[in-house]
């Protein structure tokens, strides 16, 4: 059964005004559990005002959201329920922290979900641990550290919450290459040993096209696609069309097409072009040499 | 050409804050910059960077060395107005650098500060809204825009000072695709048609790969100074000092690691599928 | 949702209101809330009324809008009507009942009370419907500027203004933001007990302080980068040239200011015959 659904999802802002739009229409998703699933679109896609729904933040126009197959509105009242279930860590998170100490910011959400306060600590010291923070920060005030290491105070914030579906809006902008990987690899490594679902939301499919399983597109409040990545990247084409960014490596490999040189396979990704071009040079898989 | 930025042996350390050290952030930096050239600062958080970029028009002064623009010793105070009005720098930030509620009076804020006269205040407004595109936004509200579009009010805002030289500091970390494409193509407009020195702070890559020339900031000094095209060609120690090289570098790269014959210097897609169109060629 | 809400409640507009320079507009609605405040009977009012109604119709904005500024008062203008009907006592007994006591002074006072300040709010509103807020600041800091010579800081605080002014939405949409994100971690802000909201309000308050701050050190650094060195030598790019039909709108104004007096004297005359 998919962890997360929506039937005929709708939503509309400022109904009755002249500011009146329509940010997601009639999309119909399903996600299954245990998947990293890409998010991607550009600004005004509709694609922030969708995984807002996901965690209840934002109630449908029409339709429905389910979540372990109960539509999450079905009882108002367990609306905050659902916020524990579906984690939600929006752009630029380090702007919430607000605790004297690390430990305590992270350790917000348990308390709010009214855990034992030795299971806060448990979870707090474990995701952590899972973020790459060391120990001692989380005596320290999260004002003290630096931007990176805020941004991860702030998602473990979230992920200790233990959700059942983590969802990052744009969890790496504006860091430069060292914490964005850095950040990438945390979440990997947490996906890992969790086996929870995560959704990733980001402007570069460079990022998000190394470990995604799966990606959904979002198009002028439709839903473009949602498929594996790799057949994704197969409709390149149309993705740089609507306005997306394509990995440059994705756009050599469709020239060489082009130009008559098919590999028949769809590249994203350095490591895999170049195993792919060593074994066609060579005639044979597997030796990775020239 | 004249060197219109003249930094030489420059060091830099905030001041002691309590029980903390005075931490040096810049560690002897010379660097000259020409009158109409188009540089990137590249380096990654905390490499010094923007620390630098601060110093070319006096928000910080060195504590040893000296920083001179357009002739001007940064450290000569009497001179502060005239060298802001040479060098203009454009934030991070979009929101937090914009004054007014009104498009076209912010872009006159510093043209108001100097006291020119409305009738050449209005033609330079005009002229720099024009120039960026946004002449169509002049009336509207600041926080009607997009992020994109307040980062070119931003610079409409500097070059209605008629400065010789923008620094620009990570001026599209906040912005999505889009927006980056649009302050991009303006900066190098502005280069192009204006003969504007341009010195642009980021992290980004492919933003570098636009520019006449790359500095390579690590750790307060100097790392690399090149064409992007030799410096992407050093691959393993731009990525060591924790930055990107493009996509299509790295596949040259990791190719003739594996021992295909190709050139090391491949920066942009058309090179790379030329060279790989050879390889398979010659095989 | 807090996005909604709009400051100022400008109403952008090209009518003959809108146009009128907004110096001469904080001028004219002073004079107007005198002529409220001395008128001392009926007639006065009715001079009052016309004068208004014109201008709105003027001003080509809905009177539903001036409806909408009333409202919230209304509660506040019952209560004291309702005050006033009940202890003023003078004129005829109209209903007698135990110590309860309405006579037509009490009413005749409730109904003036309640036009009186009808008008006034209807009046003030149209000055902030035609006018945006920023060029209300500028017109405060022209109309001020003669306060320089005593070492009162006219630009400063016009500057103050107008920042404030233009970083209400950002806040607005910062805090919707913050709000959204302790949501997302648990935080109760629009259910649970007062106590648990007021916490949880620390957790919207102090992100909002700390980014406040920063965005407030940036700016100060982006002025001073531009060159701003306080009022001294500024020239202004927003022009305010009154135009003759500034001067006009201020005759028409002291003319019915005058019609009002003069009706009034008039009217006492006859009433007291």
């Amino acid at each position: 059964m998919a962890i997360l659904e929506t039937r005929q999802l709708t939503y509309t802002y400022s109904i009755g005004s002249p500011f009146e739009k329509t940010a997601v229409d009639h999309v119909d998703l399903k996600i299954e559990e245990g998947e990293m699933v890409g998010v991607m679109g550009h600004t005004g896609s509709g694609k922030s005002t969708l995984i807002q729904h996901f965690n209840g933040l934002l109630r449908p126009t029409s339709g429905q959201v389910l979540l372990d197959g109960q539509d999450i509105w079905a009882d108002k009242k367990k609306i905050r329920d659902v916020r524990f279930q579906v984690g939600l860590v929006f752009q630029y998170p380090e702007y919430q922290i607000f605790e004297e100490t690390v430990f305590r910011d992270i350790a917000f959400g348990p308390r709010n979900m009214g855990l034992a306060e030795k299971e806060i600590k448990r979870r707090v010291l474990e995701t952590a641990h899972d973020i790459g923070l060391r120990e001692e920060l989380l005596k320290r005030s999260p004002f003290d550290l630096s931007g990176g290491q805020k941004r991860r105070v702030a998602i473990a914030g979230v992920m200790a919450m233990e959700p059942k579906v983590l969802i990052l809006d744009e969890p790496t902008a504006g860091l430069d290459p060292a914490g964005r990987d850095k950040i990438l690899s945390h979440i990997k490594r947490y996906h890992e040993r969790k086996k929870n679902t995560i959704l990733i939301v980001s402007h570069s499919m460079e990022d998000i096209a190394g470990f995604a399983d799966k990606i959904l597109v979002m198009n002028k409040a439709k839903l473009f696609c949602y498929d594996d990545t790799e057949k994704v990247f197969g409709r390149a084409q149309e993705i740089s069309e609507i306005g997306l960014d394509v990995p440059q490596i994705t756009k050599v490999f469709m020239e060489l097409k082009k130009q008559g040189l098919d590999f028949g396979k769809e590249v994203y990704t350095v490591p895999y072009a170049r195993d792919l071009l060593l074994k066609h040079l060579h005639g044979k898989a597997g030796d990775g040499q020239c | 050409m004249e060197n219109i930025i003249e930094i030489s042996g420059l060091h830099f350390s905030y001041p002691a804050d309590g029980d903390t050290e005075p931490a040096e952030v810049l560690k002897g930096i010379d660097l000259t910059i020409k009158e109409g050239e188009f540089v990137a600062v590249l380096g990654h958080n905390g490499s010094g960077k923007s620390t630098l970029a601060k110093h070319i028009n006096a928000i910080l002064l060195p504590t040893e060395g000296k920083v001179v623009v357009d002739g001007i010793d940064t450290a000569d105070e009497s001179r502060l107005f005239e060298l802001r009005q040479r060098a203009g720098m454009v934030f991070q930030n979009p929101d937090n650098q914009i004054v007014s509620s009104v498009v076209e009076e912010d872009v006159a804020f510093a043209l108001e500060n100097l006291g020119v006269p409305y009738e050449e205040m209005r033609r330079r407004v005009d002229d720099s809204l024009k120039a960026v595109n946004m002449y169509d936004y002049r009336q509207h509200s600041p926080s009607q825009l997009s992020g994109g579009q307040k980062q070119r009010i931003a610079i409409a805002g500097i070059i209605a000072m008629q400065p010789k030289c923008i620094i620009l500091d990570e001026p599209t970390a906040m912005l999505d695709p889009q927006g980056r494409k649009e302050v991009m193509a303006t900066i190098r407009k502005m280069n192009r048609e204006q003969g504007i020195t341009i010195v642009l702070i980021t992290h980004y890559m492919d933003e570098a790969a636009q520019c006449d020339r790359v500095v390579v900031m690590d750790k307060g000094t100097v790392a690399l100074d090149a064409t992007p095209r030799e410096v992407f060609s050093h691959v393993e120690q731009v990525m060591e000092i924790g930055l990107d090289v493009p996509q299509v570098t790295e596949l040259a790269w990791e190719l003739r690691k594996a021992g295909c014959d190709i050139p090391q210097d491949i920066i942009t897609e058309d090179e790379c599928v030329a060279a790989i169109q050879k390889l398979f060629a010659a095989k | 949702m807090l996005r909604d809400v709009t400051i100022g409640q400008y109403f952008p507009g090209n009518s003959l209101i809108h146009r009128l320079d907004p110096r001469f507009k904080i001028v004219i609605t002073l004079i107007y809330i005198l002529m409220l405040f001395t008128g001392s009977n009926v007639v006065c009012l009715a001079v009052g009324a016309v004068y208004t109604l014109i201008a709105v119709f003027l001003s080509r904005i809905p009177l539903k809008m001036f409806w909408k500024s009333v409202k919230p008062l209304l509660p506040f203008l019952l209560i004291t009507a309702l005050l006033n009907i009940l202890l003023v006592d003078s004129g005829d007994v109209l209903y007698k009942w135990k110590f309860l006591k309405i006579t037509t002074g009490g009413v005749n006072i409730s109904v003036f009370m309640i036009i009186r300040i009808v008008l006034l709010i209807m009046g003030s509103s149209l000055l902030t419907y035609t006018t945006s807020p920023i060029t209300l600041t500028d017109a405060i800091e022209r109309l001020l500027s003669p306060l320089k010579l005593l070492k009162f800081p006219v630009h400063e605080l016009a500057m103050m203004m107008s920042i404030a002014l233009r970083f209400v939405p950002t806040l607005i949409e910062e805090t919707d933001k913050i709000m959204s994100a302790q949501k997302a971690r648990g935080a109760e802000i629009d259910t649970g007990s007062f106590l648990t909201r007021a916490k949880n309000m620390i957790s919207i308050l102090v992100p909002l302080f700390i980014s406040s701050f920063r965005r407030a050190d940036e700016l100060a650094t982006a002025m001073e980068c531009r060159c701003y060195n306080g009022g001294e030598g500024r020239t202004r790019l927003r022009q305010l040239k009154a135009a003759p039909r500034d001067v006009i709108a201020l005759v028409i104004t002291l003319m019915f200011y005058a019609a009002a007096i003069a009706v009034s004297i008039i009217f006492k005359h006859i009433m007291s015959r």
